[in-house]
């Protein structure tokens, strides 16, 4: 095998990666705030890319422009979850808590089914396309376009946790929700952020996906399950974590598949979750 | 003498554990046995005999569900991965080594208590969403391996040879519905009842109370996270029982239904909606279920399954809000409301 096609399966998993630490940021910054596993994350992510879908097909708008309106909806429906089902569950056992985002993960997909039928669907002409030489591999434009944007998303994130006084109490919060309370921030509406923020940061994933991957009701599902491995890698709540560890899931996926089999690269992935359960559970950054 | 300890304690150990049931909940129960001995005689058609078969089938998964759930608190999120290795693991051996169904049910509960042991022991001693997404990521992978591993047929599945000469060692009934019935009834009542007799038991008593207070439990000397695998395993076990009667009673194995998601979900549905952790919550779920999704697949052709999993959905999200405790809660509200009116 020679090193082109390894160079190849590394660039091409480092970009993928970068749309599943995205997904993952979102799922770790929930967790790390009240403690609960969204479930439906990949139904978000599916309901972000045929928001996307049907700007495009019905208004014409590319994803890349209607980003800004999909991550809108998106982090509108993160404060509607918010408001009208978790705030509801924080003080229930984790049964409920459980079962409540996976039941709206159920009926989330299934309702996608019943109103756009399970049909795969593309965005024919994406503003980007083609691929770019760079050396001795080729890379898909929309797919270097999507690495960028997540990366961009990324870093604003960093900017806004870390650099300004709602970052700084949202980070409070996810460290010691009463404590926090007590120096009168309010914890509740953090609780709210942190849900229009990590379904914002998957509707950018679900965008920039869209520009090169179909477009399915049951599309999130694989994604979740990768997210839920990164953010267990990374570290429930932590940030950096997830971006770290969705990369790496990235690579793993990718060179796992060139040299070990394509029709198993998931389950190598799958198997990282039981090893980083097994050695360090509280994953690479996390604070257990 | 009053404080005689031993004198206490034989006076704890005489008194009953709970109240005896009132006399019309055992003529209730009396009748209802009746009932579902006499049912294939007074509803003989194949459908309304279908019907039932599937609702005692998912009882008995909902309850081996609710024997993790329900008695030791963790949530698992990929249970169709016992129900597939039930049904692969006797049908295989039947399809090609001519082995018993019946040998190869047990051939598959071990391998299910196994393959739980196997997932439990890494996963069980974390917090509970560790383990959580664990199930959901293991119960996918299992369907992966499944459908790619050609030995058993890879996606396409295999089917089960037809045997016609000894019915109850092949464990194939054909066309009579009425056998398929009867063992679907016994399953499930002996799920029921090793569940009942679990719950009186030592054991049970210290799943309850690692389900309820983990820490108190493990400073009186509970093993926390073996109990959670011991409980996981016996669970894994069940569901592989249901697998393996559902494997012969289709007589087809396929992986996209037998390890698919909408298993596990079902089993959890039933389970929350009927009430977690309650010796019937299970089966008042499953009886409510499951006609409600054979006859919207009459009513909605081929559509039907995407609708009642919205209604499914939406029904979790709001018991899990309103209604944690499951429906039978409602009733054993109303029963204790009225004890204490009377007192």
């Amino acid at each position: 095998m020679s090193g082109e096609i390894i160079l190849q399966a590394v660039v091409s998993g480092l970009l993928m990666g970068l749309i599943y630490a995205l997904v993952a940021v979102g799922l770790s910054l929930i967790f790390g705030l009240m403690e609960i596993v969204n479930f439906a994350h990949g139904e978000f992510l599916m309901l972000a890319m045929f928001a996307s879908f049907w700007l495009w097909a019905l208004g014409g708008l590319d994803p890349l422009m209607s980003l800004p309106l999909v991550a809108a909806m998106l982090a509108g429906a993160g404060l509607l979850v918010h408001w009208g089902i978790i705030r509801h569950v924080l003080d229930a056992p984790m049964l409920a808590q459980v079962c409540a985002t996976f039941g709206l993960a159920v009926a989330l997909r299934a309702g996608a089914q019943f109103l756009w039928t399970p049909d795969f669907r593309v965005v024919a002409d994406p503003l980007v396309a083609g691929r770019v030489q760079l050396g001795p591999i080729f890379i898909g434009q929309p797919q270097l376009v999507a690495g960028f944007v997540c990366l961009a998303a990324f870093v604003a994130l960093w900017l806004f946790v870390t650099r300004t006084e709602t970052g700084l109490a949202l980070q409070a919060t996810s460290q010691d929700r009463q404590a926090a309370a007590v120096m009168g921030i309010p914890t509740d509406r953090m609780s709210a952020l942190g849900w229009a923020i990590g379904l914002g940061c998957v509707a950018v994933a679900g965008s920039m996906l869209s520009t090169f991957f179909y477009i399915f009701p049951d599309v999130g599902t694989n994604f979740a399950l990768l997210a839920f491995v990164a953010v267990a890698l990374g570290g429930f709540g932590s940030i950096l974590g997830s971006l770290v560890a969705g990369v790496l899931i990235g690579l793993i996926e990718s060179l796992g598949g060139l040299l070990i089999s394509p029709s198993y690269k998931t389950l190598i992935v799958f198997a990282l979750y039981l090893a980083v359960v097994l050695v360090r559970p509280k994953g690479l950054f996390g604070r257990f | 003498m009053a404080d005689d300890p031993t004198l206490k304690l034989e006076a704890a150990r005489a008194q009953p554990l709970w109240p005896r049931p009132p006399a019309w909940a055992v003529a209730l129960g009396l009748a209802a046995g009746g009932f579902l001995i006499a049912y294939p005689a007074i509803f003989p058609s194949p459908f309304s005999l279908h019907l039932m078969i599937m609702i005692f089938l998912y009882a008995l998964m909902a309850q081996s569900w609710n024997v993790m759930a329900g008695l030791s608190g963790q949530i698992s999120l990929g249970h169709a991965m016992f129900f597939g290795i039930g049904a692969y693991a006797a049908s295989v051996l039947f399809a090609k080594y001519g082995v018993s169904p019946w040998i190869g049910l047990l051939v598959g509960m071990a391998i299910s208590a196994l393959a739980a042991a196997a997932v439990g022991l890494p996963t069980l001693r974390l917090k509970g969403h560790y383990f959580a997404i664990a199930t959901l990521l293991i119960g996918s992978g299992v369907q992966i391996v499944f459908s790619r591993w050609e030995w058993v047929g890879a996606a396409s599945g295999l089917y089960i040879p037809i045997e016609r000469t000894s019915p109850w060692l092949s464990f194939q009934f054909h066309g009579a519905k009425t056998p398929y019935y009867f063992l679907a009834l016994g399953a499930a009542a002996l799920g029921y009842l090793l569940v009942w007799h679990l719950r009186r038991t030592r054991f049970g008593f210290r799943l309850q109370a690692v389900r309820d207070e983990p820490e108190a439990a493990a400073s009186l000397g509970v093993a926390v996270s073996g109990h959670k695998v011991l409980a996981f395993m016996l669970s894994g076990a069940m569901m592989s029982a249901a697998g393996t009667f559902y494997a012969q009673y289709v007589l087809v194995l396929d992986p996209e239904r037998l390890f698919s998601l909408d298993i596990s979900i079902l089993v959890l549905l039933m389970t929350v909606l009927g009430g977690s952790g309650t010796l019937w919550g299970p089966a008042l779920g499953a009886a409510i279920l499951v006609p409600l999704s054979e006859y919207s697949r009459i009513w909605f052709g081929g559509t039907g399954r995407t609708v009642d999993l919205i209604v499914y959905g939406i029904l979790i999200v709001l018991i899990c809000m309103f209604r944690p405790r499951g429906l039978l809660s409602l009733i054993e509200d109303r029963l204790r409301r009225r004890e204490g009116e009377r007192a």
